[in-house]
């Protein structure tokens, strides 16, 4: 370990007199400062030699575990590989140094790139248009539920202040219902872990606006009755929203639109494999249907043909929500998820779909002997097993996924969905290879095996990461956010 | 041809239909209804690699930018030195193709540079406590203006005239989704007697420096807090919001090391006293000890965070802008003490000699004559637009026409990356321009 020790923290690093980083003279007459009372005493910034900073941050990223590095099946992230020339497109000049509010007739460029990923995923979700402000997908989620309340409003409807929200839905979901003010009632699943349909039937009524179900569900599950739990909402008055957060299973195998959605976000950073960053940048874009398109946020890309040829240009919505976001979403992201779906065009899309579905049932057949499977059906693209039986041998879930990390892999989602007791939740996506799969089960199954005859070395996991668990609750406690002089 | 992301073969998805147990891949979808499964597809045929680079390298190089061209726009978005380190390092993939760190033992790289951005955050700001970041500088204050009704249990939120007025719009769209009332006021004398908070931005949108300390005293001695949008550059020089009595800064992060990438992602820097801590928006990431002992960092007080804490979370907020956060961390330690200043006053200079040629042409004025820092305002002897369309025609970017606010005005921006020659030749080209209708 001893090449990876640690280095102190910046602020301890600084040494007056050194400097990262070189700035151009001054190349025209000073001005007079304004007044000293204007200015900042000091400035307590590090000082660190570009050599040292470089040692330093790279030796940080070596503590990192990343997809480039191995398998990463964190259910519902879908952590699929990232193409690398995407990165080269997005830092393209023409793209990396454009200025938001430059006139639009010198970006014509970005804005048809812009236009025609609003329209391609339109298309993709079977919905009427798209909107591409939403810089993630708990900002697309918030954008949605704003304009199913607008939507509502612009009724006179004003009866409409509930969300309903499965219980297996992300947390997201709630919260960004409860930051549009509305009251939030959960719906639950039944025994195959689809939406218990009588309960869904006794919550609707004239206070509903609208429910927000993920398609498949965080059960990495396809609810076979979804068109009649859409009918069900549309007949009560209610909107349904879409989390898109697991499109990935259904890409090209159906479209939400048809299925009755009326709003549907989508994750780029996870279905459109733009790379993750360690929590973002994301990019959520919301796709509507033809009653919440009026709604949509400024800005809109829209395309007309005059007499100088194609022109892309900036529009506001009829009746938009306004904006949500100083500018246009997050480009750089959006040029990345546009180079996948040029590169891969429809029948490519479906083969992700395909792939991801085929993989995700591998592992479930080739787990469910060891592990208890809560709902024991064909799953889309991610398997909820239960470590029920091992937390009999005084193994839990949190050591499962601990223990994955000394076999050299990333620990599947845990604790979630919340309904299931010691949820492991697996989405291997499509980018993996039989190979790292069986690899895969294999430690999965040297675990199961591990947590009878050797609890003990599962409980202590992991062993060979940079450092061992942490104590999360003094963390909590003594919050220690940022460097402090040492006293 | 195969995808080149998809490493099964025929042979190998045949091996794993027979382990499951299926006869075909449709069979694992037969939960799609029937009606709706395989739905027709338009879509542009695929290309290859090869192709499609060069058809985006057409598209990028229909749009005329700044470095190419002299760019004078700014408006929240600024064009300065981006350090190569910066992009280097952010652009290795052990950072850029990871999760959110939930598993920590793991994940040490991101929590440890997310931590160094929240300490540099606090260091530039003066305040005691930073978040991870938010998705930009707009929803930042947003965010912000959210959270001290939370604290006040008061629903009225006040912004001074010269907030940006996209922060404007936003500040609308979070605010009236939730009912809170959102007053605009033209000075802070005359504060609504219910305000949970008082926004106001310094340098502000035209540019100049506010009176952000009279401000505070007047929010605070109405049981409102300050929230103050500061500009991370210049910071640099002028005083903190810290100093100047804000309970909540923000900001646009973009300055600090991101490319401008029309519009984003950039990052929302946010920042707070340590009493408000609880009711802070997004992740935070603490230091702690392993159980060997050793320093180690995770997420930390995630109660406050949707995925425990659902409907009653202090915002919805999940992916974030890490990897922008850990860029601005890396441009903050690399300009650091002595550099960052200098970017500052560059600015600043730089700014100054651009404004007093052109307040000396013909026809132009610089009519706030206060204390700016690199944004100013002109008028012009003609619409900013038609200005701005023969400055394109030059290979120079214009500033932004505030025509909209104030008659014939136009917003410009000076930074280090502006040179002498960039200037006079802007003062140029409106020499010829002024005195005559272009």
């Amino acid at each position: 370990m001893t090449g990876l020790e640690r280095r102190p923290l910046l602020m301890d690093q600084s040494k007056p007199g050194r400097t990262g980083c070189t700035v151009p003279a001054l190349d025209v007459p000073e001005s007079p400062l304004p007044p000293a009372a204007m200015l900042r005493d000091d400035l307590p910034l590090p000082e660190v030699s570009e050599r040292d900073l470089v040692g330093y941050f790279h030796r940080l990223s070596q503590l990192n575990y990343s997809v480039d590095e191995g398998f990463y099946p964190l259910g519902s992230c879908t952590m699929k590989y990232n193409p690398k020339w995407h990165d080269e497109v997005a830092r393209l000049p023409g793209f990396a140094q454009a200025h938001p509010l430059q006139p639009e007739e010198s970006v014509q460029g970005a804005l048809r790139l812009m236009y025609e990923l609003q329209e391609m995923l339109a298309e993709i979700l079977g919905m009427r248009t798209a909107n591409l402000c939403p810089m993630a997908g708990a900002h697309g989620e918030l954008t949605g539920i704003m304009m199913v309340r607008a939507y509502h409003a612009s009724r006179g409807d004003k009866r409409r202040t509930t969300i309903l929200v499965p219980d297996s839905a992300h947390g997201t979901n709630p919260a960004s219902a409860a930051m549009c003010g509305f009251k939030v009632v959960v719906v639950p699943s039944n025994a195959c872990g689809d939406m218990d349909l009588a309960a869904l039937r006794a919550s609707l009524g004239p206070d509903v606006a609208g429910l927000m179900i993920t398609l498949p569900s965080t059960l990495g599950l396809f609810d076979p009755h979804i068109v009649e739990i859409t009918e069900m909402v549309h007949r009560a008055g209610g909107l349904v929203y879409g989390d898109g957060a697991n499109l990935n299973a259904i890409l090209g195998k159906a479209k939400l639109g048809d299925l009755g959605f009326d709003v549907v976000h989508t994750n780029l950073h996870k279905t459109f494999t733009t790379p993750h960053g360690g929590g973002g940048p994301g990019a959520g874009p919301i796709a509507v249907g033809e009653r919440l398109a009026p709604f949509l946020p400024t800005p809109h890309v829209a395309h007309r043909r005059d007499e100088r040829g194609d022109r892309y240009e900036f529009t506001r919505p009829e009746k938009s929500i306004g904006r949500v976001g100083a500018f246009h979403g997050n480009f750089g992201v959006l040029v990345r998820a546009y180079c996948y779906i040029r590169q891969l065009g429809a029948p490519g899309l479906r083969e992700v779909a395909e792939n991801a579905v085929l993989n995700a049932n591998y592992l479930l057949a080739k787990l469910k002997d060891a592990y208890h499977l809560p709902y024991d059906r064909r799953c889309m693209h991610e398997v909820i097993l239960s470590a029920s039986r091992q937390k009999a041998q005084g193994v839990r879930a949190l050591d499962i996924a601990k223990r994955l990390i000394d076999y050299g892999f990333h620990p599947p989602t845990m604790y979630f969905p919340l309904i299931v007791d010691e949820a492991l939740m697996i989405e291997p996506t499509e980018t993996e290879s039989v190979e790292t799969l069986d690899a895969f089960v294999d430690a999965m199954l040297a675990i199961a095996r591990e947590a009878e005859q050797d609890p003990e070395v599962v409980r202590g996991a992991p062993h060979k990461a940079p450092i061992t668990r942490l104590d999360e609750a003094t963390a909590a406690r003594k919050p220690d956010l940022r460097w402090q002089p040492r006293r | 041809m195969p995808s080149p992301y998809i490493p099964n073969t025929d042979a190998d998805r045949g091996a794993l239909l027979r382990a499951i147990g299926a006869r075909s891949v449709d069979e694992l979808f037969a939960d799609i209804p029937q009606a709706h499964r395989d739905p027709a597809l338009r879509l542009p045929p695929a290309l290859s690699e090869a192709e499609l680079k060069r058809e985006l390298a057409a598209l990028a190089g229909r749009n005329a930018v700044p470095g190419e061209h002299a760019c004078f726009l700014g408006a929240g978005v600024y064009h300065h030195y981006v350090p190569a380190i910066v992009p280097y390092l952010v652009g290795r993939a052990e950072f850029a193709t990871c999760y959110t760190p939930y598993q920590p033992e793991i994940s040490q790289g991101t929590l440890q540079a997310t931590y160094e951005f929240q300490s540099l955050v606090c260091q530039l700001s003066g305040m005691e406590v930073a978040n991870a970041g938010v998705y930009d500088g707009s929803t930042a204050v947003a965010e912000a203006a959210l959270m001290a009704c939370r604290i006040t249990g008061r629903s009225t939120i006040a912004y001074t005239d010269t907030l940006h007025p996209r922060y404007m719009d936003v500040l609308r769209t979070y605010l009236e989704s939730q009912g809170l009332t959102l007053v605009m006021t033209s000075g802070v004398a005359a504060l609504p007697l219910d305000a949970a908070g008082v926004i106001i931005q310094s340098p502000n949108f035209y540019g100049c420096m506010e009176d952000v300390s009279m401000a505070a005293q007047a929010a605070h001695a109405a049981g409102a807090l300050l929230i103050a949008s500061f500009d991370p550059i210049a910071l640099g020089m002028f005083r903190t919001p810290g100093e100047l009595g804000a309970d909540i800064a923000v900001g646009e992060g973009q300055p600090l090391g991101l490319s401008m990438s029309f519009g984003g992602p950039y990052v929302g820097l946010f920042a707070t006293r340590t009493q408000y801590l609880r009711q802070m928006p997004g992740r935070l990431v603490g230091r702690t000890k392993d159980s060997q002992g050793r320093d180690g960092f995770v997420l930390t007080l995630q109660t406050r965070e949707q995925h425990i804490r659902r409907e009653r979370a202090t915002s919805n907020i999940c992916t974030s802008e890490s990897l922008m956060a850990t860029a601005a961390a890396i441009y903050l330690a690399a300009l650091g003490r002595r550099g960052l200043r200098r970017v500052a006053e560059l600015c600043y200079h730089k700014a100054h000699y651009a404004a007093e040629r052109i307040a000396a042409l013909p026809g132009y004025s610089v009519p706030f004559r206060g204390m700016f820092f690199r944004e100013f305002v002109i008028h012009c002897p003609a619409p900013p637009y038609l200005i701005n369309q023969r400055l394109l025609e030059q290979g120079i970017i214009g500033g932004l026409d505030v025509s909209d606010r104030l008659p014939f005005a136009m917003l410009l921006c000076v930074t280090e990356m502006t040179t002498r020659q960039d200037i006079d030749r802007l003062v140029d080209a409106l020499r010829k321009m002024g005195g005559r209708q272009p």
